[in-house]
């Protein structure tokens, strides 16, 4: 793990770092203004050259999903995805309130290249501050002429709008997004056709996320061989790490994709250990919809592949989730099997229907009333909802399968143990003692 | 949002009754329109500032919903269904929403939200007699790192102790932010009754 000096979050600490002065002093739309000198092929090129993989989860190439646009096309949109709602993930809030002039910068940057005509930040509704802020800074950059009709003379035009959402997390996916944007439920389309031949209001669009935006001007203006330099070779450039539960210090920390689950808990300049003398029992390391790692597998690298060698659906979004020793898997496992159950949007028989048994199974354990047989009904249930992205039309049911097999596996001797003994939790107590 | 199975619908309202949309707030809605391709696409926003104004989405605001934006009526119920943050039935004045995610939940979520239940004497999705809260839990205010957190209002409450909780409550401008803010997705105030809009 070799020194690294942020860029993402290099603003940050920085008074009035969300101000347009601030962020044009700091180097801000420096990289902006060379782009719009560039041929957009050249942006194109130059970003798929630095294999920026997409931050929001599912880790696909951005410039090629540029590239994927059909040619000869008049409108294109560009859809910015801000609906940060996995647990227990916030890079995207901490770049959007200290750094919003950042992203617009990004979106500057990858509208040009993509020719969009407008670009809408779908932003969820719970970003209250956050959207104060960056509308702020939209209407900052209207004024001095970093968005709006003939930006900074270049004779491109972009438009650009925050969308708010109000409250699913199933508009996180691009499709379900697209639908809620054109005022609809987010419950996403069936794919083919993708996003970027047939998406909102059936144009071809780019969504992408925030961080992935973020990343841009710095490609552009250091290069791709120097984000490539960042990180192994298949997991290239800065990266948002975001660390939460009982640790020391909790919060977003930038580094190159080359450090392990165990320097995000225990390292001095990240997580800083356990809080309060507590012990590490287990880590979601990408996400809840990622899956589960033990306190003996946080060797395990986040870059977008080593987590597969664990079992992991993949790195996701990268923002751990400490659990302690004093926390029973049983509330864990029944806050995710609920998480699923409330958020599923209700198109797909398996996750509508999976996400709702494994709920109620999970009540049932956590309640002390669990069966012998309903550790192998839940990951039976889980298997039914997905082995392999791919059963349904989007990923949540996928998202919920995981962690759910991976719980009741990775701990069942303690969950037979409950079994056995037939015990409710020690939080169900506590509770009840407060009412 | 809610998968379940709902019963049939059948709105009732008045149709003599007084408009609750206002031309001012109509307004208002119409200027989102010009930013999308359909009129259907700034319907989030239209409920968004409607429910500012009027507290709550009533049959009869859906309906005037649907007719400034020239859409079915059903496309707007279809819609406002499914977010969890659309109101169907009057709300308190300030919502409380309390985190239940995990990061929350390992650091002490629950204590803070059975704190909140106790003082509060309602149960979530209840309102509080006097009118002034309603409570709701939230998944994720992506407030992870200071866990756990409660949002009141706009305003985020970070690393809430069970024993916080009261003064949280009692303060007055516990649901207003610091710093800047935009004006454009408010709605416009009413002189105090939900059936009119003040202009």
């Amino acid at each position: 793990m070799a020194e690294f000096e942020p860029v993402l979050l290099r603003n940050v600490g920085v008074e009035n770092s969300a101000s347009l002065k601030v962020y044009t002093q700091r180097g801000g739309y420096r990289s902006a203004a060379k782009a719009l000198k560039m041929n957009p092929e050249n942006v194109v090129e130059e970003v798929k050259r630095a294999n920026l993989r997409g931050r929001g989860g599912a880790g696909f190439p951005a410039g090629v999903k540029w590239g994927f646009l059909p040619k000869g096309r008049k409108i294109t949109y560009l859809c910015v995805n801000a609906d940060e709602s996995e647990p227990p993930t916030f890079s995207n809030r901490v770049l959007m309130e200290n750094d919003p002039h950042q992203l617009l910068e990004g979106i500057l940057i990858a509208g040009y290249a993509t020719r969009t005509t407008t670009a809408y930040i779908y932003m969820r509704v719970e970003f209250h501050e956050q959207f104060h802020i960056l509308q702020k800074a939209v209407d900052e950059a209207y004024e001095a002429g970093w968005l709006g009709k003939n930006i900074q003379g270049s004779g491109y035009s972009l438009d650009c709008y925050i969308h708010r959402g109000a409250g699913a997390y199933v508009c996180g996916e691009e499709t379900g997004l697209i639908e809620s944007l054109e005022g609809k439920r987010g419950q996403p389309r069936i794919k083919p056709p993708f996003p970027a031949v047939e998406g909102l209001f059936h144009k071809p669009t780019v969504v992408n996320n925030v961080e992935t935006l973020c990343c841009v001007p710095h490609i552009i203006e250091r290069g791709a061989d120097w984000f490539t330099s960042v990180g192994p070779p298949h997991s290239t450039g800065p990266k948002l790490f975001c660390i939460s539960g009982p640790v020391k210090r909790p919060g977003c920390y930038e580094a190159a994709m080359d450090i392990t689950v165990r320097d995000l808990v225990y390292g001095e300049q990240f997580g800083g250990g356990m809080s309060d003398g507590k012990e590490l029992k287990a880590v979601m390391p990408g996400g809840v919809s990622m899956g589960i790692i033990t306190a003996d597998e946080i060797d395990c690298k986040l870059d977008f592949e080593d987590p597969r060698n664990y079992g992991l659906l993949g790195l996701g979004t990268s923002a751990a989730v400490v659990i302690d020793t004093d926390t029973d898997m049983r509330d864990v496992l029944y806050n995710i099997c609920r998480f699923f159950g409330t958020e599923s949007c209700g198109q797909c028989t398996h996750c509508r229907e999976g996400t709702a048994w494994a709920m109620r199974i999970a009540d049932r354990l956590r309640k002390g009333a669990g069966r012998k047989e309903d550790l192998d009904v839940l990951v039976d249930v889980a298997n039914n909802m997905g082995m392999m992205p791919g059963m349904n039309i989007c990923g949540l049911s996928d998202g919920a399968a995981f962690p759910i097999r991976m719980i009741v596996e990775k701990f069942r001797a303690e969950f037979e143990e409950h079994i056995r003994n037939q015990r409710p939790g020690r939080v169900l107590e506590v509770l009840e003692t407060l009412r | 949002m809610s998968w379940k199975t709902l019963d049939r619908h059948t709105p009732q309202f008045d149709s003599e009754a007084p408009p609750l949309i206002g031309a001012a707030l109509k307004q208002k809605i119409l200027n989102f329109v010009p930013r999308y391709e359909t009129s259907l696409a700034a319907l989030l926003p239209a409920l968004h500032m409607a429910q500012e104004t009027l507290g709550y989405l009533s049959d009869q605001a859906l309906v005037e919903i649907a007719r400034i934006l020239d859409i079915p009526p059903s496309r707007v119920l279809d819609t406002a269904s499914f977010y969890t943050h659309y109101w169907r039935k009057p709300r308190g004045r300030k919502v409380v929403m309390v985190c239940r995610s995990i990061s929350c939940e390992v650091t002490g979520g629950r204590e803070v939200l059975a704190e909140c239940k106790r003082l509060l004497g309602i149960d979530e999705h209840e309102t509080t007699p006097d009118g002034e809260y309603s409570l709701v839990t939230e998944e994720c205010l992506a407030g992870c790192d200071h866990g756990p957190c409660m949002l009141v209002g706009e305003k985020l409450h970070k690393h809430v102790r069970p024993e916080q909780v009261k003064d949280i409550l009692a303060d007055p401008n516990n649901d207003r932010i610091d710093g800047p803010r935009s004006s454009l997705y408010d709605g416009l105030k009413t002189d105090g009754k939900k059936t009119e809009t003040a202009e």
